[in-house]
């Protein structure tokens, strides 16, 4: 299935979570945090939430700035 | 006691809050950072790099027991953007401070008020303590203040122009007018502008550019934590009046030399 994960098209297998998702990115979870189709995914729910098509991500962490 | 700068629950000595962008390199800043003696950092929240995993995270230089984060919504246009970006704040550092900035245009980096008031309003009823970057207009500053912001930021210049406290009346008018603590965000360019905004009665300066673009960051970074001391320091004691004519410091009386003219 295709999902768009920041502002890009992916493929991933069918029920993948996001839990899973992060691990095969190598992200470490606790220095992001997650909006799916607009919504903040707790970071507690990442191993129980399963993607679906067409699902939009947004993975973003803290940068410089001022 | 030592006197303290009060953000909501957050209590800190010093009253620089410093930037972390822009930066060489991360030891860089993580020097920098010490040099100015801040114990509020602030931090942009970005689409994490995808391609190249192996770039060394800025989280790696910033100690969490000896900062704050302090994320911003810098490079937000609309007041939806600034609260979706200050939500993934809060997720990311599980903390309730937000920076807010929500801008109006790409070339001057002005705030737009409107939506900047927008965000303001909702971010506070879900729970944020939030600190609105602002212009220095002392209206818009009240009804920050009124939509519950725990501390307004006007520029004194804009954000990166170096350009120092551009108008003191309306820092002062804002102080005036305002209960929350209000600290001078963006435009500063060298310690003294620094010194000026804290002198007027600012109760913090925040800052990045001044120091991040210097030739010597962390030399600067010194220079703004004893800039950021001496105004503070100078605004407790009380300046004399300006007057228009000389008053000697010296006794009048008792001078040997004859009295010219007389």
């Amino acid at each position: 299935m295709r999902i768009q994960l920041n502002g890009q098209e992916r493929a991933t297998e069918p029920g993948t979570t996001l839990a899973r998702l992060l691990a095969e990115l190598g992200l470490d979870k606790v220095r992001v945090a997650v909006e799916r189709n607009f919504e903040i995914v707790p970071r507690a729910s990442y191993a129980s939430t399963a993607l679906a098509e067409g699902d939009r991500l947004e993975v973003v962490t803290f940068v410089g700035g001022g | 006691m030592p006197e303290t700068l009060k953000i909501g629950k957050h209590e800190f000595t010093s009253r620089l809050i410093v930037g972390t962008g822009k930066y060489e390199t991360f030891p860089l800043m993580a020097q920098a950072l010490e040099a100015s003696g801040a114990q509020v950092v602030t931090v942009a929240v970005r689409r994490v790099n995808l391609t190249d995993r192996s770039k060394e995270s800025l989280l790696d230089y910033i100690d969490r027991k000896r900062y704050t984060i302090l994320p911003n919504t810098a490079g937000c246009y609309t007041a939806e953007d600034a609260v979706r970006a200050a939500r993934l704040a809060r997720e990311v550092g599980l903390s309730d401070l937000i920076k807010l900035e929500v801008l109006g245009d790409e070339k001057t980096l002005l705030p737009d008020p409107v939506e900047t008031l927008k965000a303001t309003e909702t971010l506070v009823k879900e729970g944020f303590t939030v600190l609105t970057y602002t212009s220095d207009d002392p209206v818009m500053a009240k009804k920050l203040e009124n939509a519950g912001a725990t501390s307004v930021m006007p520029a004194g210049a804009p954000i990166g122009s170096g350009q120092g406290i551009l108008n003191r009346s309306n820092i002062l008018i804002i102080l005036e007018t305002l209960k929350v603590p209000v600290i001078v965000d963006a435009g500063v360019g060298t310690a003294s502008d620094v010194t000026i905004a804290m002198e007027l009665g600012c109760d913090g300066v925040l800052l990045n550019t001044g120091i991040a673009g210097a030739k010597d960051p962390v030399k600067m970074a010194g220079a703004m934590k004893l800039a950021v001391e001496a105004g503070r320091l100078a605004y407790l004691a009380g300046r004399i009046p300006k007057k228009l004519y000389a008053k000697a410091s010296s006794p009048t009386e008792g001078v040997i030399a004859v009295k010219r003219g007389g």
